[in-house]
C-alpha cells in the first residue's frame, strides 16, 4: 500500500455477509480521525503510522464516499474505458546503490504499482525536485537510468515538470512519477475476492533492496554481496495472467513495510487470516545474516522487484509454474495460504511447530542493539 | 547460515521438546524465569510456547534495559539536548521510547538534532567530525553494552575530545535478580540466565542464586535449540533435587567472563548508591556512573540535569508483570490504552519487553484460541 487514493469503482464481487470488513479501511465520510500532532518519519515508512495518515486524513477528505480498499493503483472510468492510474515519489538516500539507482526505481516503482493492480503501464509523467548544487553528471546519469528502464518496458514518458530547491532542502534530488495503464484482460485484483484455501505466492527472495540500502548508507560497518532487486515485475505478472488469470485474486508489491505489512493489509481488507510457512519464504543468506545481526525481521524489510499474488488453490501449481518458466521468477515459492483464522492477522508457522503473529511494521525498522 | 541453522534444526528441536515432556513431572507446575529480554523476544518469535508442555510456565524477567529505564531519565537526557548546539545520540532501541514530553523521534521532528548510532564509538566519531557541536551519548544497557561505552570514554580521554559526553544509564543485572527474588509474591523454580550479559560477567555472579536461594541457573543462548536445551538442563537439576549454575551458551560465554571488558568497566564506572528501575522501584547499587576521573565526559556533571521524576499511571501494572505475578494480558491497560505504538508502561516500550513481545507475536493468536475454546465449549 503506497497510500494511493482509491476511486469509486463497482465492487467486483460481494463478500459473504459473514465476513465483516474492518471499518477503518473504509473512508465513507469526511471525518478526520488522524490525531498525531506532527509528522514523523514513521508516517512515511509504509507501516501502521502511514496507514493511519492515509485512512484518517487523506482518504476521508480527498475521496469521501469511497468504499474501496486502498490499492496500489486506482481504477478510473473515462468515456467508458477503464484505466489504471497511480503515482509514487522516490526520496532514496544514497541516490545510487548496488543494483540500481533512484532513476531506475522511479520508473520501475510506478510500473510495478500498475502491474500488481493488473495493468500494463502505457505512459508516465515525471516531476524532478532538484537541489541547488547537484552536479549535472549525477542528474544525467539518473535520467539515463530512467530512459533505459522506460525503453526496456516499452513505456512512453509523456511529460514532466522540474523544480529546484535551495541547497540543503533535498538530498540531491527527489523524483515523482505518475503512470497510467490499461487493465490486463481477465485479471481482477480485489482483496474482497480472497477466499479461505487460496494460496500465497511470492515471486522471489525478500529483503534484498532494504538491506542493500541500509548497508549502502555506510552507517553500519557491515558489507555483503547484495544488490537491490529493483526491476519491472510486469513480465512475471503477464506470464501469470496468460496462464491463470481466473485464479488471480489479489496482488501487491511489498515495498516499504515489507511482506508482513502488505499481508496484514490484505488480512484486514479481506477479514481473513494469512498463514505463512517460514521455511518456504525465500530469503538470501546475506539478508538473513544482516537481519539476525541487527535484530530486524526480514518480513518487514522493503523490496522493489518482488510481488505477492493470492491465487485460488486449483490454479496455484499453474501459477507457480508460470513464474518458474519466466526469467526472474525462478525463485518463486508458494509460501502459505489463506485461512478463516486468525481473522485480520498474519500467522507464521515454523518447521518445528512454533507459531507467531507478525504485525505490520511499526515506525521505521530500527536495529536493536541491547 | 552457520551458527543459526544448526540451532533451528527441526529434528533436534523435536527431540529436545520430547525430552522436556519426558522430564517434566505432569503432577508439577514449573515456573522458570528467563531473565533476559532477548530470550523473551526469542521465545515469542520462535513460538516456543507452542512446543512446551503446558505445565512449564515461562516468566519474563527484568532484563530489558529499555523497559526498566524510568521515563524521567529520557526527559532529562532530552532536556539537555534542547540546546541548539547539541547532538543527542542513542541506539535505535531508544528512539521510540516516550518520555513525558515525547520520544527522541518526536523531539527530532520538533527540530532537535537526534541521531542513531550502532556503537558508542560512532558517537565519538560524530564529536570528532563536529568540533563546534556538543555530542551527548545516551548510554543504556546492562553489562552487555557498558564495556563499549567505557572504552569509548577512555578513547575520548586519550584523544582529549572534549565536546563528547555520556548520559549514563547503564545498569547491572544481579541486583535486579536479587530484587525479584526478594519480592514476597515471587515463586520461581529456576532461571534461564542471561546470555549476552554473561559474555561479559561470566557465570560466577549467579552462584549465590543456586547456593543461597536453592534455584538452578542455566546461562543460555538465544536460538530455539539453546533455550530448549537450557530448559532440559534446568529440569534435570530440578529432577535430581540440585541447584547449580550451568553454562549452556559455552560457545559465547566464558565461565569467568571477559576480563578485558570487565577491566574497562572498572576503570571508567563505579556503582551508584541507588537507581530507580521502572516497574521495580529504587534498587541500591544497581547502576553505573562515571568515576570522578572521567567527570569531564559525564553529561550529568557537565550539564544541569532537571532530575525529572515521572510516575507511571497507577492503572499500569508493570511491576506485577515484571515480577511474573501477572501475565501481560492480565494488566488492565494491555492492548487497550497500552500498545506498542502508544506504550504507557515500560514493558510495552521495547520489542524485548514482555508486553510488547506478547502483543506482537502472541496476543491475537490467543484471542483466536479463546474464541476457539468458547465455540467448542458451546458445541
Amino acid at each position: 500500500m503506497n497510500g494511493k487514493i482509491p476511486t469509486e469503482d463497482s465492487p467486483a464481487e460481494a463478500r459473504s455477509p459473514a465476513v465483516v470488513r474492518s471499518p477503518s479501511v473504509v473512508c465513507s465520510s469526511n471525518v478526520v480521525r488522524f490525531r498525531d500532532l506532527q509528522i514523523e518519519m514513521a508516517h512515511g515508512a509504509g507501516g501502521k503510522a502511514s496507514r493511519r495518515l492515509v485512512e484518517g486524513l487523506f482518504a476521508p477528505l480527498l475521496c469521501p464516499g469511497s468504499h474501496e480498499p486502498l490499492n496500489d493503483a486506482a481504477r478510473v472510468e473515462m468515456n467508458g474505458i477503464t484505466i489504471a492510474f497511480t503515482t509514487d515519489s522516490f526520496v532514496v538516500k544514497p541516490l545510487r546503490f548496488p543494483g540500481g539507482s533512484i532513476g531506475e526505481l522511479a520508473v520501475n516503482g510506478t510500473m510495478n504499482d500498475l502491474a500488481v493492480s493488473g495493468a500494463r503501464a502505457s505512459a508516465m509523467v515525471v516531476t524532478f525536485v532538484l537541489e541547488e548544487g547537484l552536479p549535472t553528471t549525477i542528474l544525467e546519469a539518473e535520467v539515463r537510468a530512467m530512459s533505459e528502464a522506460l525503453q526496456r518496458a516499452g513505456v512512453t514518458m509523456a511529460g514532466g515538470d522540474t523544480k529546484v530547491v535551495e541547497r540543503g532542502k533535498a538530498d540531491g534530488m527527489y523524483i515523482t512519477t505518475a503512470g497510467i495503464g490499461s487493465p490486463l484482460p481477465g485479471v481482477k485484483v480485489d482483496a474482497r475476492s480472497v477466499r479461505p484455501g487460496d494460496k500465497v505466492l511470492l515471486s522471489g527472495p525478500i529483503g534484498d533492496h532494504g538491506i542493500t540500502i541500509l548497508l549502502a548508507r555506510g552507517e553500519l560497518d557491515l558489507e555483503a554481496d547484495l544488490y537491490s532487486d529493483t526491476r519491472s515485475v510486469l513480465p512475471l505478472v503477464e506470464a501469470l495472467a496468460a496462464e491463470c488469470s481466473p485464479g488471480i485474486r489479489w496482488m501487491r508489491d511489498p515495498t516499504r513495510g515489507g511482506l508482513a505489512t502488505s499481508l496484514n493489509e490484505l488480512a484486514r481488507d479481506c477479514g481473513l487470516g494469512i498463514e505463512l510457512h517460514e521455511e518456504e519464504i525465500p530469503i538470501h543468506d546475506a539478508v538473513r545474516g544482516a537481519c539476525e545481526l541487527l535484530g530486524l525481521d526480514p518480513l518487514h524489510i522493503a523490496n522493489e522487484g518482488q510481488f505477492i499474488v493470492i491465487v485460488s488453490a486449483e490454479y496455484a501449481d499453474a501459477a507457480l509454474n508460470a513464474l518458474h518458466q519466466t526469467p526472474g521468477g525462478e525463485e518463486a515459492m508458494i509460501i502459505g495460504q489463506v485461512k478463516e483464522e486468525p481473522a485480520n492477522a498474519v500467522l507464521v508457522t515454523t518447521r518445528y511447530g512454533g507459531t507467531r503473529i507478525v504485525d505490520m511494521l511499526v515506525g521505521d525498522p530500527l536495529p536493536r542493539i541491547c | 547460515m552457520r551458527f543459526v541453522d544448526e540451532f533451528r534444526d527441526p529434528e533436534l528441536i523435536t527431540r529436545a521438546s520430547e525430552e522436556i515432556r519426558r522430564l517434566a513431572d505432569p503432577a508439577r507446575h514449573y515456573r522458570i524465569m528467563e531473565v533476559c529480554g532477548g530470550h523473551t523476544h526469542a521465545i515469542y518469535r520462535f513460538g516456543l510456547k507452542d512446543i512446551l508442555p503446558s505445565n512449564i510456565e515461562l516468566i519474563h524477567g527484568p532484563g530489558c534495559p529499555v523497559c526498566v529505564l524510568p521515563m524521567g531519565r529520557i526527559d532529562d537526557g532530552l532536556a539537555i539536548a534542547r540546546d541548539p548546539n547539541t547532538i543527542f545520540v542513542a541506539f535505535g532501541d531508544m528512539m521510540r521510547v516516550p518520555g513525558a514530553h515525547g520520544s527522541p523521534f518526536e523531539h527530532k521532528a520538533r527540530g532537535i538534532d537526534v541521531r542513531i548510532v550502532y556503537s558508542p564509538a560512532d558517537a565519538l566519531e560524530l564529536a570528532r567530525k563536529n568540533p563546534e557541536k556538543e555530542v551527548i551519548f545516551f548510554a543504556i544497557g546492562f553489562e552487555t553494552t557498558a564495556p563499549s561505552t567505557a572504552l569509548t570514554i577512555m578513547s575520548a580521554r586519550a584523544h582529549d575530545i572534549r565536546n563528547f559526553s555520556v548520559f549514563c544509564n547503564h545498569v547491572t543485572i544481579v541486583p535486579a535478580i536479587r530484587a525479584i527474588l526478594d519480592s514476597p509474591d515471587m515463586r520461581l523454580d529456576g532461571f534461564i540466565g542471561p546470555g549476552h550479559v554473561s559474555t561479559v560477567i561470566g557465570c560466577r555472579p549467579y552462584e549465590w542464586i543456586a547456593r543461597n536461594e536453592g534455584k538452578p541457573v542455566v546461562t543460555s543462548g538465544f536460538e530455539p535449540l539453546d533455550l530448549l536445551q537450557s530448559i532440559v538442563m534446568l529440569l534435570r537439576q530440578l529432577h535430581a533435587g540440585e541447584a547449580r549454575v550451568e553454562n549452556q551458551y559455552k560457545r559465547a560465554v566464558p565461565w569467568e567472563g571477559n576480563r578485558a571488558a570487565l577491566k574497562a568497566m572498572a576503570e571508567v564506572f563505579e556503582l551508584r548508591p541507588y537507581f530507580e528501575w521502572r516497574g521495580l522501584g529504587f534498587i541500591s547499587q544497581s547502576a553505573l556512573r562515571l568515576r570522578e576521573k572521567y567527570a569531564g565526559w559525564d553529561a550529568e556533571q557537565r550539564y544541569s540535569v532537571p532530575e525529572t521524576r515521572v510516575a507511571d499511571p497507577k492503572s499500569a501494572q508493570c511491576g506485577e508483570v515484571l515480577k511474573g505475578v501477572l501475565k501481560p494480558a492480565q494488566c488492565k491497560l494491555f492492548g487497550k490504552e497500552c500498545t506498542p505504538e502508544h506504550p504507557i508502561g515500560a514493558l510495552m516500550v521495547s520489542s524485548e519487553g514482555s508486553c510488547a513481545a506478547y502483543y506482537n507475536y502472541e496476543y491475537r493468536k490467543s484471542l483466536v484460541t479463546r474464541i476457539d475454546l468458547a465455540t467448542s465449549s458451546v458445541a
